[in-house]
């Protein structure tokens, strides 16, 4: 087993933070009561749970009665997309963008062989949304939008608020995926009046299997999973009660660090990105440099393939990704760099960097030595490097 | 993550016999940048037509800098009638196995060698004509409509099993798909009655197609198309925007406008490029 890698994949998961591992452990083992028993061996386990949905609300500014907590982000996303349909049954138009992950994308597409109408927002070259298709899209037969908050491979930031704002002058249903943005950016539910939005434990320090769905007080809702009285009848399924309270611990930690996360992870990311693009020619960042997650960059080399080079860091223990389509067992290269318009011999080359508190100056240091010889190896390799 | 072999990553983190000959006998040069891999090989034969010397330059994955390096191994020293012997799949035996979406690297291999070999003697290599559907194996889309009515297909399996086609990448299941249903379709349609359609029905259905399945794919990416005749069996278009000038629109026209046309209006239409 590989351990202690330099990682540098933290938008794919991330380490669970130690505090969240000592908070949850004691209720995998010795606490191990249903909160729905009637017993204070069980009654004290739906105190805890209480506790996490408050802790889970505070990183949002929203109320904790409207968290529910999920399996995933994709469960989130998609309780929050069928419970808009059902609940406008007659309205046949939906909306996303066109770099969304797929966990909506895919949805959409199902949804699309049922006969929804979809409009997929273009982006520009730097992964902008266009705000005039957005707003003449939006149309009294548009049950929901979906829109991520930020995208995970660019680290893109929409700008959301404004784009509640239209939603609701038409009374339209607005959810947003913020599993990539909760804990990098602020993300205050009473300044942005989304409808829904889904969150996703394991990409901020808590345990892979845990999330949560926000449902604004209001919304109507219809429950994706049925049965047991679980979450006021909206999650049916007995609580993950572990992972529930590594959840609640994790979102404590990330307010905490959002400084941290704002200042110290956005300057060893912005050394990373500044040094490889001096030292590496023949390559360039994508998305929107000026409203970007603090963490992520996305660096296309020119010439060369991503699955090669994230080989090649593997050597070192370096752990990244690539929007290269030879990761994904499809020939093509990544639907959000495509969407920009990045030509495909850039888009195959494209590495994503993303960070997190846990990384260190060592870490970027050890990255920024090892790069460019990977970089060249595989340029010497190929018929197209003239060098 | 990839299962790779060992000797897959050791000859990708050491790979065999990279670069170029100076003044190669012949050369082998496949795949492109676009399409995410692409090979180079380079041969030295002496006068008694045994390879003295093979070289390779590689874009692509670890698999296919480890299949070009295990290549250059198997056939420096051989005679070329040999080496003419080789296929994808000793590539594949030599490497200890290649993950079932990574086999056409393989065949970029062979296909280089092949190349390589044909240019050495002289030889042009005449590409398959037709509308390719498998790009891994280069199997075309009659070879596979073929195959599913004379041979009873009825899954991708069975396709895959027979042609080869679909064993690579995968991408093109769902025009496998497509094809299946197609003839499957067609032969019960056969059975029951043969219904043609006048050149009005033709030529609105076309525009339908257009309109509702084409264009919406070629707008995400700054095309467009627009339909200037229909002759026959010939349907004439222009195309517009980014797709007039994109590298890859002769592609277009024939994988993805002329293969929705003929699954959407008749198999018999052939899509070309007007000229004015």
């Amino acid at each position: 087993m590989i351990d202690n890698p330099i990682y540098l994949d933290n938008n794919a998961t991330t380490k669970t933070a130690p505090e969240v591992i000592d908070a949850m452990v004691p209720y995998l083992g010795t606490f191990y009561g249903n909160p729905s028993s009637m017993h204070s061996f069980g009654g004290q386990v739906a105190d805890k749970i209480k506790e996490a949905r408050l802790n889970t609300a505070k990183l949002f500014n929203a109320s904790p009665d409207e968290f529910i907590f999920t399996s995933c982000g994709t469960e989130s996303d998609s309780a929050a997309i069928l419970s808009a349909i059902k609940t406008f049954p007659d309205k046949k138009h939906i909306m996303t963008s066109s770099v969304e992950h797929p966990a909506v994308k895919n949805l959409y597409e199902s949804l699309k062989k049922q006969g929804y109408r979809i409009s997929f927002i273009p982006v520009d070259s730097k992964g902008r949304l266009d705000l005039d298709f957005y707003r003449e899209n939006l149309t009294e037969d548009t049950a929901i939008v979906s829109i991520m908050w930020a995208n995970n491979e660019t680290g893109t930031i929409f700008p959301i608020k404004e784009l509640v704002n239209l939603a609701k002058e038409k009374g339209i249903l607005f959810h947003t995926d913020a599993v990539q943005a909760a804990g990098k950016i602020p993300t205050d539910l009473s300044e942005v009046k989304v409808d829904m939005l889904s969150i996703s434990g394991h990409k901020l320090h808590a345990p892979k299997g845990i999330a949560a769905l926000y449902i604004r007080k209001g919304t109507p809702f219809h429950p994706f999973l049925l049965g047991g009285h679980q979450e006021w009848g909206k999650r049916a399924g007995t609580e993950n009660t572990a992972s529930i309270i590594a959840l609640g611990k994790a979102c404590e930690l990330a307010m905490n660090n959002m400084d941290k996360e704002q200042k110290e992870v956005k300057r060893l990311r912005d050394k990373l990105e500044k040094a490889l693009l001096e030292k590496i020619p023949h390559s360039f960042v994508n998305g929107d440099l000026e409203n970007r997650l603090p963490n992520t960059s996305s660096i296309s080399f020119e010439y060369i393939e991503g699955e090669a080079i994230l080989l090649m860091m593997d050597q070192f223990k370096i752990c990244a990704s690539s929007g290269s389509a030879c990761t994904s067992g499809s020939l093509e290269p990544s639907h959000v760099l495509r969407a920009m318009g990045v030509p495909y011999e850039a888009a195959h080359g494209t590495v994503r960097f993303s960070l997190s508190i846990y990384n260190t100056e060592e870490d970027i240091d050890f990255v920024i030595e090892k790069m460019p010889s990977i970089i060249s190896r595989l340029r010497e390799m190929s018929p197209f490097w003239k060098g | 993550m990839w299962e790779y072999t060992d000797k897959v990553r050791e000859h990708f983190i050491n790979p065999r016999n990279v670069g170029e000959i100076s003044k190669p006998s012949g050369t082998g040069d496949v795949g492109s940048i676009t399409c995410g891999d692409a090979l180079k090989l380079t041969l030295e034969i002496d006068e008694n037509n045994i390879i003295k010397d093979a070289k390779f330059k590689t874009y692509g994955c670890a698999s296919a800098i480890a299949s070009s390096s295990a290549l250059t191994e198997m056939i420096i020293g051989k005679s070329i009638e040999e080496a003419e012997k080789i296929t994808n799949d000793d590539i594949v035996d030599f490497l200890g196995g290649l993950p079932k979406e990574k086999i056409h690297c393989s065949v970029m291999g062979q296909e280089a060698l092949q190349k390589a070999i044909a240019d050495f003697k002289g030889i042009e290599i005449v590409e398959k004509e037709g509308n390719i559907i498998c790009h891994c194996f280069d199997i075309t889309e009659d070879e596979i409509r073929h195959a599913v009515s004379e041979h009873g297909l009825a899954s991708i399996d069975d396709v895959t099993g027979f042609l080869k086609a679909g064993g690579g990448c995968g991408q093109c299941h769902e025009n496998i798909q497509e094809i299946i249903d197609d003839v499957r379709g067609d032969l019960v349609r056969k059975k029951k009655s043969a219904s043609k359609l006048t050149n009005l029905q033709k030529i609105k259905k076309i525009e339908q197609t257009l309109e509702e399945d084409i264009k919406p794919a070629l707008k995400k990416d700054g095309g467009n198309i627009e339909l200037v005749d229909v002759d026959g069996n010939r349907v004439v278009v222009r195309l517009q925007g980014a797709c007039a000038t994109c590298i890859k629109s002769k592609e277009t026209l024939k994988n993805h406008v002329e293969a929705k046309l003929r699954q959407k209006v008749a198999h018999d239409l052939v899509v070309e490029e007007s000229l004015l």
